[in-house]
């Protein structure tokens, strides 16, 4: 048992049981839907969301828009309430752990504002990485590496090939 | 009774919507207690310092797996109502080696920025921001990518039918490969901290 000082962020649990319970999500996702769980594509429909309050006409004109105007609309979609519940959950976590702390982080060489900067153009970068994938390390290499996807596959061995490669030149962000 | 539940009739779309939250919460938690949220703890891996992101990615890889291969021969859970990715092989290569560029630049990945946003991260805020603005921007231009996008469709392909190996030879296969992983990340660690 470790002991922690009063107010003090308690460490992280270990990483091995945590995936365990993180494929036990997974797995209940399969169970119960029939389908497994996702992060870009709530982005993918609030932006469809978005653009069809502002423009109707250039939502309904985009195919990868348009296919989350049907049904119950961009906002009931499933992976819309999906990531408010990721956002809910984390929050939980964290507060109970006292780990809530506002802050930038970055690494040791790199002022706040160039990461801020790094960070919005890392995610847009990502935000169309996900689009070409269909999906990204949630709705690509979780759930369709477990089920054996050769796409999901493919995208787990692109993402981690280029990360690892670009890494050295990016070494002033981080260390 | 015969799982997904959902097809079963138990509960509709609304009721659908409640379990995408209870589902994201535990997600969401899970992610938070392995310490996802931190952009320094994933960018971390890039440099072979703390290995925690394969750690937990793997065992949550081969705990799902195990578990659909397991409920699917049991015959509780109809495989063939499991919704499966469907195979573009450029596109979704391609994609992986972009995104895995941003992933490197960024620290976070859409899920985890999440977390690290509401957790009081502005680096995690701003991921988020930067994620929804590329989609969007991308989803504007997207007609021009769409031949891009659809090209090298497979439908549904899976490891067993592109290897020709039976289902469970393939799960053992990535059972093994992620043992020795995590082998490796425990010596990589090791050696990191030595230094």
């Amino acid at each position: 048992m470790n002991f922690h000082a009063p107010g003090q962020p308690r460490p992280y649990s270990n990483p091995y049981l945590t995936g365990v319970g993180l494929g036990l999500v997974l797995l209940t996702a399969f169970v119960v839907m029939g389908r497994g769980l996702g992060a870009s594509g709530a982005f993918a429909s609030s932006a469809a969301g978005v653009t069809a309050a502002i423009a109707p006409a250039r939502a309904a004109a985009s195919p990868l828009f348009a296919r989350y105007l049907s049904d119950g609309g961009p906002w009931l979609d499933w992976l819309v309430f999906e990531i408010v519940g990721v956002a809910i959950g984390g929050f939980a976590s964290a507060a109970f752990a006292r780990r809530i702390r506002f802050a930038v982080e970055r690494g040791p060489a790199l002022g706040r504002n160039p990461r801020l900067a790094t960070a919005f153009v890392g995610g847009a970068v990502m935000g169309f990485g996900a689009v070409l994938a269909r999906g990204c390390t949630s709705g690509q290499a979780l759930t369709g590496g477990a089920l054996l996807s050769v796409g999901s596959w493919l995208f787990i061995f692109g993402t981690f090939a280029s990360a690892y490669a670009a890494a050295p030149l990016l070494r002033r962000l981080w260390t | 009774m015969s799982a997904p539940l959902f097809d079963a009739g138990l509960f509709g779309d609304r009721g659908a919507l409640v379990v995408a939250l209870a589902i994201g919460g535990a997600f969401g938690w899970c992610l938070e207690r392995a310490g996802m949220g931190s952009a320094r703890k994933l960018a971390a891996q890039f440099y072979l310092t703390d290995l925690t992101v394969f750690k937990v990615m793997f065992s949550a890889i081969v705990t799902a797996m195990l578990g659909a291969f397991w409920l699917g021969r049991l015959g509780v859970l109809d495989l063939g109502r499991v919704y499966v990715p469907e195979t573009y092989v450029v596109p979704q290569l391609m994609g992986g080696v972009v995104f895995g560029i941003g992933f490197a630049l960024g620290g976070l990945c859409p899920g985890t920025s999440c977390v690290a946003a509401v957790t009081g991260r502005g680096d995690g805020f701003m991921l988020v921001a930067g994620m929804f603005s590329g989609v969007l921007v991308t989803g504007l231009w997207f007609r021009d990518l769409q031949p891009f996008y659809e090209s090298s469709a497979r439908g549904p392909f899976t490891l067993p039918q592109a290897l020709h190996l039976p289902y469970g030879v393939v799960v053992l296969m990535i059972v093994a490969v992620a043992l020795a992983g995590f082998q490796c990340a425990t010596w990589l660690e090791r050696r990191a901290h030595r230094a």
